[in-house]
């Protein structure tokens, strides 16, 4: 038995950890904190290299013995074809002023999770075998060897980092951590490692067209759940099309909202909304998932996932394509569809059959979000809308990252918000837009293996709902994104419980009064409205 | 002059000593951003400082144990999802007393009041306690939410493609009941 400590003892432990530079520092790799390592049937499906199940906790993570060569190689590569990572390898004058940004950072303390520290894990193998100063002064100049330890510890960090960008807002030369993640994350999976949560939804994503894996009857057999409990709700009976060839709008949207509540109810609004306006759209059961886990593993990958959108629009014939509620979607449309896979010469510049609007933005890409498309209906007041069944919520709004500081989208989603909620309530300044603090579980990391890594990256936007929740008592959290849909309710289950996490089609659902529609007493959530549920039972109403 | 009375006139300095020494279980880079900002840039400083003013103020009234239980959440609810093991996670209200003894044992001593101090020890070891259920409980509700995110794709996924299916509701038992409405989906 091992030697108990006296109590003397104890109590001269030094409570501050030891001063020594951050290279010496070894990282221990804690259960909670990272996701599984990816499957090998997943990252062959994807051609891949190194395909081969591997655990995190091993010791020997079966890498190939020329990995040290495979990875410089790699950021060799990387440096002559992307200018703005090797700018971003030299230009760091380590100022800090992202390092009390990162969502991680400030839950965790850690700071390697500080976005200057996590740059330098890989801005440090970059010295050492790209730059003379580096090869000749070593650790004096920031400069380290590429061993194993090194390699695991930034596996350990770029898979603690969502690519949110709100470092780079407060980075007076632009350095956008996101990228470096990104480049990182292409060498780890030179060698096999990436996470499962990402692997196995990119797969799926390359083989069945959404992140699911749903086919093509369960993806209509799960609409038609939706349908059935609408006809209930409204006594209307809706009927979508799928796979339609010349339908004037291909409709793409997350899988997520047609697997998992909340996000089910957002796509529920969907359906009640196109077909009150008698929109020409289609479904797709190819082109079935907006989203791109692709982007999370390389940007080869995410080319090849974000192709099948424009491939469908292709073969249906469509003029445009509708996208919906996401947030990474909406950055890699934004930003890369354009030059992964455009021009899409094939297809018409959106433009809504019910108002006339021309979407200028996506003259490009073709693809204009739900939110924006929803918003010009409201402005042109195109829609029915009863706001005061939406009463009994008090509702806030978090920008997701992608949208907000990746494509500018800030307004149109909390003017459709207040359009169809009475009550709405915004969070601290600091806290919302473009210094929006993300989910904690985006690019990739909303698996439940990592809760405590999730929950502490998740503080800061949970910290900020908690004020206006007990300030105002909001009690509705609105995004227009699947991730923060699948992530954000186990959030606010431990931060702030009494909040609730909804898309905002589902409030926009509830509030659309529809042509021919029953008298509403229940929600999309199949919750009696305040008020309303009464009526059925011969009680009062305010109706 | 009594206890609370010494402790109320060093309430800063206990306070400040007692906020140093839970900063220094942090490493030393995140210890100094602790200690500035505002609530919202800086949660977790902001958290554990607000927290153990309240805990102090309550000693100092001599509040009832539940009184304590929010002010201590807000500070375990975060070390529990931290790099700390239990026990460091819930040590730091040992460090009040340390904070107390380094400050005012002195004039305790002269003033005679040990055996006030040693009641006030007492009372923060039951505090300790209290810490460690909130700290049990914290952690329980991590693998609640792994478990529970799990089983609800796994449940709605089964249901949607038909493996499984619930009893219908029987029309003539839900009359008179609350509500008739038709149970189809889950609501969290």
């Amino acid at each position: 038995m091992a030697k108990l400590p006296k109590p003397s003892e104890l109590s001269q432990i030094s409570l501050t950890p030891p001063p020594k530079p951050w290279m010496d520092i070894v990282t221990e790799m804690r259960q909670g904190m990272y996701c599984h390592g990816a499957k090998g049937k997943n990252l062959a499906a994807l051609e891949l290299p190194n395909a081969r199940d591997f655990k995190v906790a091993d010791e020997d993570w079966q890498i190939p013995d020329d990995w040290r060569e495979t990875v410089l190689n790699g950021i060799k590569e990387r440096l002559e074809k992307f200018r703005t990572f090797h700018v971003f390898m030299d230009i760091c004058v380590r100022c800090g002023a992202c390092a009390d940004k990162c969502h991680f950072f400030l839950g965790s303390g850690d700071p390697k999770n500080m976005p200057v520290l996590r740059a330098e894990l890989l801005r440090s193998i970059y010295r050492k075998y790209f730059t003379t100063a580096g090869k000749i002064f070593g650790k004096t100049a920031g400069a380290r060897e590429l061993d194993i330890q090194a390699l695991k510890e930034i596996w350990y960090y770029y898979f603690q980092c969502t690519e949110c960008r709100r470092c780079s807002l407060f980075c007076p030369y632009g350095i956008d951590q996101a990228e470096i993640t990104i480049i990182g994350r292409e060498l780890l999976n030179l060698l096999g490692l990436n996470i499962d949560w990402i692997a196995g939804p990119a797969a799926n994503c390359y083989r069945k067209g959404n992140h699911l894996g749903l086919e093509p009857h369960t993806i209509k057999s799960s609409i038609e759940f939706f349908l059935s409990d609408l006809e209930d709700i409204t006594g209307i009976s809706i009927e979508p099309t799928f796979n339609r060839k010349g339908a004037e709008i291909l409709f793409v949207t997350p899988s997520g909202d047609l697997f998992a509540d909340p996000g089910t109810y957002t796509a529920m609004g969907y359906l009640m909304l196109f077909h009150e306006l008698g929109l020409d759209y289609t479904w797709s059961t190819y082109a079935s998932e907006g989203g791109n886990f692709g982007f999370f593993t390389s940007m080869n990958m995410a080319k090849r996932l974000n192709y099948k959108i424009y491939a469908e629009a292709k073969r249906l014939g469509v003029k445009w394509i509708l996208g919906g509620e996401c947030g990474h979607m909406w950055r890699v449309v934004h930003q890369y569809m354009d030059t992964f896979n455009g021009p899409a010469d094939f297809l018409e510049v959106p433009k809504s059959p019910i108002t006339g609007t021309v979407f200028e933005s996506a003259k490009s890409t073709k693809m204009v979000h739900v939110v924006e498309f929803t918003a010009d209906l409201i402005k042109h007041n195109k829609l029915n809308l009863d706001p005061t069944r939406n009463d009994h919520l008090k509702v806030t709004f978090h920008d997701s990252c992608n949208t907000s500081r990746g494509m500018g989208f800030l307004e149109e989603p909390r003017y459709v918000i207040k359009s169809v909620c009475n009550h709405f309530y915004e969070m601290p300044e600091d806290t919302i837009r473009e210094k929006t603090f993300c989910c904690g579980s985006g690019s990739g990391l909303n698996a439940s293996e990592n809760m405590e890594l999730r929950m502490r990256g998740g503080f800061p936007r949970a910290n900020a709902v908690r004020h206006v929740h007990e300030k105002h008592g909001v009690n509705m959290l609105a995004n227009i994104c699947a991730i923060d849909r699948a992530a954000l309710p186990a959030l606010m289950d431990y931060w702030v419980p009494g909040v609730k996490v909804t898309g905002t089609h589902e409030l926009v659902g509830n509030a659309l009064v529809m042509k021919g529609e029953k008298e509403r007493t229940v929600d999309l959530r199949n919750e009696p409205i305040p008020g309303r549920a009464a009526a059925e039972e011969g009680g009062e109403t305010d109706v | 002059m009594t206890l609370p009375h010494i402790l109320e006139a060093e309430k800063k300095a206990i306070v400040d000593r007692w906020f140093a020494l839970i900063l220094a279980t942090y490493p030393a880079d995140a210890a100094q951003f602790f200690r500035s900002g505002s609530s919202f840039t800086n949660p977790v400083g902001q958290s554990i400082s607000q927290g153990i003013d309240d805990i102090f103020d309550g000693l100092l009234a001599g509040a009832e144990p539940e009184t304590f239980r929010p002010f201590l959440d807000s500070i375990i609810r975060i070390r529990a999802v931290q790099d700390f093991t239990a026990s460091q996670a819930v040590i730091f209200i040992f460090h009040l007393k340390t904070a107390i003894r380094e400050r005012c044992l002195g004039r305790i001593r002269a003033e005679g009041m040990l055996q006030e101090l040693l009641l006030m020890e007492s009372r923060i070891d039951e505090l300790a306690v209290m810490a460690f259920d909130i700290f049990m409980r914290c952690r329980e509700k991590l693998y609640d939410l792994k478990a529970n995110e799990l089983k609800d794709r796994t449940l709605w996924l089964l249901k949607r493609t038909g493996f499984l299916t619930e009893v219908e509701d029987m029309p003539e038992q839900t009359a008179g009941c609350g509500t008739n409405v038709k149970q189809t989906k889950e609501v969290h």
